[in-house]
């Protein structure tokens, strides 16, 4: 399984960017070989519209099949992400990267 | 550090009044953001010192070349917003109509055309009277608020808000139901949604409601000018009980609010009419709310 | 006789004082009044005329033909909107974001993307003795207003004998939309508040009337709450105030419960005639 984060920096006490469209980092934990790759979004920052559905795009190329935030994307976001068949757990927006994994893995987080 | 963001889909509601209210409330525990930019007026309020001011770019505007421009007339052929026009037979765009697509620079054979970043206008951080910051931005004439305006005040406010370890980030959001608000929403931990009854306030609330649930945020509500139309009032209160939306308030038509804003002063700093009563409860009740999250 | 009626800041009164104008002028005369705050059109609340007819208004967006396809990517690298990206296999387009400019469509090199018609609104048209209403609304999420005023401003253009009165109710701002809306007519009417925040969006107005080169007024309402800024304000920019209006709770009341006014307060009816004969003044001049 690969995870993906929207996070506010890049390791694992970073804590989580609560914003889809505009997150500034993705962290992307791989379960089988336990490694965390980052992927820096900040480029976002330019766009004055549309945020939400490119870096939807962005997260498609990543290929995870989970996605903690905090949140939840809107609603172009969602429909991108909807079809590129990833599953969106929300409600992780004022944890840290570490925190959001725990919290995934007893189930306290909610599905969007 | 908890987010929270006032917004009420229909002007004159009083919404910046009470944002600046509680605003004063908070104190030195939060940074400040005026996301409502398009009536930018909070400031009034708060005696910015505008100390640091930085010009704002958003979305793109076409501009021709004159000198290498061949006359060829494909960019006035493919736009569609009638924004390129022959004036003493050379090619100008209207920066008002253009809407930055850039259709007419990728089809002009000899690149005499760009699109350059647009300054739609100025964002400030100040310090303000309740020993704090404010960031707060204008925008130019003709200049559209976009999500990503939103997304930079908010941002500045939350640096700040982190480096001066506060606990609050008070946001008097945009109005309507567009991007900027979509964007002043998102990473909220709380919205106070401030509304009247009235026809069109009870119409505006629903419409902006809808979005807040779209995004999972637990929300308030303040009834201002409540007893211009009880019966409004009432119907807004079962809405509220409908969509387990907190009543934080409900405040009776107070002059108070003008006068105090004709001296540039919060309504917190005017004599008491029993209004500031009920905006402490407000408030109160918001931290409370804002420590079981 | 085209009228547009605008703010700085919202909920200064600006449909109070659209749809009393228009229902009073009725009266004696035939009138149009045009809701053109398509975000939130309010108008409609206090008038309540015979429905005549709904008129769909669409933009232009592309459509894919995953047949003819063949995912090179061009459409999204052209749109400087991020309103259409390709998924690996799939192109996906997003209608509210579209600004209808049509590179992508006509750049494809395999003609994937023909434009087709999109529904974001309506226009309806309603009658009241001699007043004729147009309303016309954005539907949720769409981000055209800009457009939607547009073709509302051609529909009325191409429907109605613009020798009767014409009412504009503008949206709110200094954006794009307020421009569309404003900039066809003979006279602006600017509505404010005597407060600071009043004023200061006031200003904002007037600066892109003055850029817009439009001859404009100001109308203060609630006269009486606040100070007196908005009228020194006036005096030194040589602004004419064309009418104040009371502060008043009974217009309040009937407001908040979408009844007009002028038909049950007198001074409120005599001050709007007041304006409108300034306004026909100005309009002489």
């Amino acid at each position: 399984m690969k995870i993906a984060f929207t996070t506010k920096g890049k390791d694992w006490d970073s804590m989580m960017d609560p914003r889809f469209g505009r997150t500034e980092f993705f962290l992307i934990y791989n379960e089988e070989n336990e490694e965390l790759s980052i992927y820096d979004n900040r480029a976002i920052e330019n766009e004055a519209h549309g945020a939400g559905p490119k870096t939807a795009q962005e997260l498609f190329a990543l290929n995870p099949d989970i996605l903690i935030t905090g949140n939840g994307p809107g609603g172009n976001a969602a429909t991108v992400l909807e079809k590129a068949g990833v599953i969106i757990y929300i409600g992780a927006g004022q944890m840290t990267v570490k925190e959001a994994l725990e919290a995934y893995r007893n189930n306290k987080l909610e599905k969007f | 550090m908890k987010e929270i963001v006032v917004i009420s889909g229909k002007g004159g509601t009083g919404k910046t009044s009470i944002t600046a209210a509680l605003a004063f409330l908070a104190g030195k525990d939060a940074v400040v953001a005026d996301c409502d930019v398009d009536a930018a007026d909070m400031h009034l309020l708060m005696q910015p010192d505008f100390a640091r001011s930085e010009d704002f770019y958003s979305g793109e505007v076409a501009e021709i070349l004159q000198d290498e421009c061949t006359q060829c007339g494909k960019c006035m052929e493919v736009c569609r917003f009638d924004a390129i026009s022959i004036i003493d037979e050379q090619y100008w765009v209207d920066p008002i109509s253009c809407e930055g697509c850039g259709y007419c620079a990728r089809v002009c054979p000899t690149e005499t055309i760009f699109n350059k970043d647009l300054n739609v206008g100025k964002w400030f951080i100040s310090s303000i009277k309740t020993g704090t910051k404010m960031v707060h931005a204008r925008l130019g004439i003709g200049a559209d608020n976009s999500g990503k305006l939103v997304a930079k005040v908010k941002n500045e406010a939350k640096q700040l808000a982190k480096e001066l370890d506060k606990e609050y980030i008070l946001i008097d959001g945009s109005p309507g139901i567009g991007c900027p608000v979509v964007s002043s929403l998102s990473g909220a931990d709380f919205v106070i949604l401030v509304t009247e009854p009235s026809v069109s306030g009870i119409h505006d609330l629903k419409r902006v409601y809808e979005l807040v649930k779209k995004f999972h945020i637990p929300a308030g509500c303040i009834i201002n000018k409540s007893d211009l139309n009880s019966q409004k009032s009432q119907s807004i209160l079962e809405y509220l009980k409908e969509k387990d939306i907190v009543h934080l308030g409900s405040y009776t038509y107070d002059e108070a609010f003008t006068k105090s804003m004709t001296q540039g002063l919060t309504l917190m700093e005017w004599e008491d009419t029993g209004s500031s009563d009920k905006i402490r409860e407000s408030w109160d009740k918001t931290k409370q709310i804002l420590n079981t999250l | 006789m085209k009228i547009a009626i605008a703010s700085g800041k919202g909920g200064t009164g600006k449909t109070t004082i659209s749809t009393n104008l228009a229902s009073c002028l009725s009266e004696s005369e035939p009138v149009i009044l045009v809701d053109l705050d398509v975000e939130e059109p309010n108008s409609g609340l206090f008038i309540r005329g015979k429905l005549l007819d709904e008129y769909l208004q669409y933009k232009m967006i592309p459509e894919w033909e995953k047949k003819t396809c063949t995912l090179c990517g061009e459409c999204q690298e052209v749109c400087n909107y991020n309103a259409i990206i390709q998924l690996g296999q799939t192109i996906m387009v997003f209608p509210e974001l579209c600004h209808s400019c049509f590179a992508c469509s006509e750049l494809c090199p395999a003609d994937a993307l023909p434009m087709v018609q999109k529904e974001i609104g309506w226009i309806r048209t309603y009658q009241l003795n001699q007043l004729n209403f147009i309303e016309s609304r954005l539907h949720i999420g769409e981000e055209q207003s800009t457009q939607l005023i547009a073709q509302t401003n051609s529909f009325v253009r191409d429907n109605y004998n613009q020798d009767m009165p014409v009412i504009f109710d503008a949206p709110p701002g200094t954006s794009c939309p307020v421009i569309e809306a404003t900039k066809h007519v003979d006279f602006v009417i600017l509505v404010t508040e005597p407060t600071p925040f009043g004023v200061h969006d006031l200003k904002l107005a007037v600066d892109t009337m003055r850029e817009l080169n439009k001859p404009f007024g100001v109308v203060v309402n609630r006269f009486g709450i606040g100070n007196n800024e908005v009228f020194e304000y006036c005096e030194n920019e040589k602004i004419q105030i064309l009418a104040k209006f009371p502060n008043s709770r009974e217009v309040a009341e009937l407001y908040s419960r979408g009844e007009l006014i002028y038909d049950k307060i007198p001074e409120f009816k005599n001050e709007l005639m007041n304006l409108w004969n300034k306004v026909k003044k100005e309009l002489h001049n």
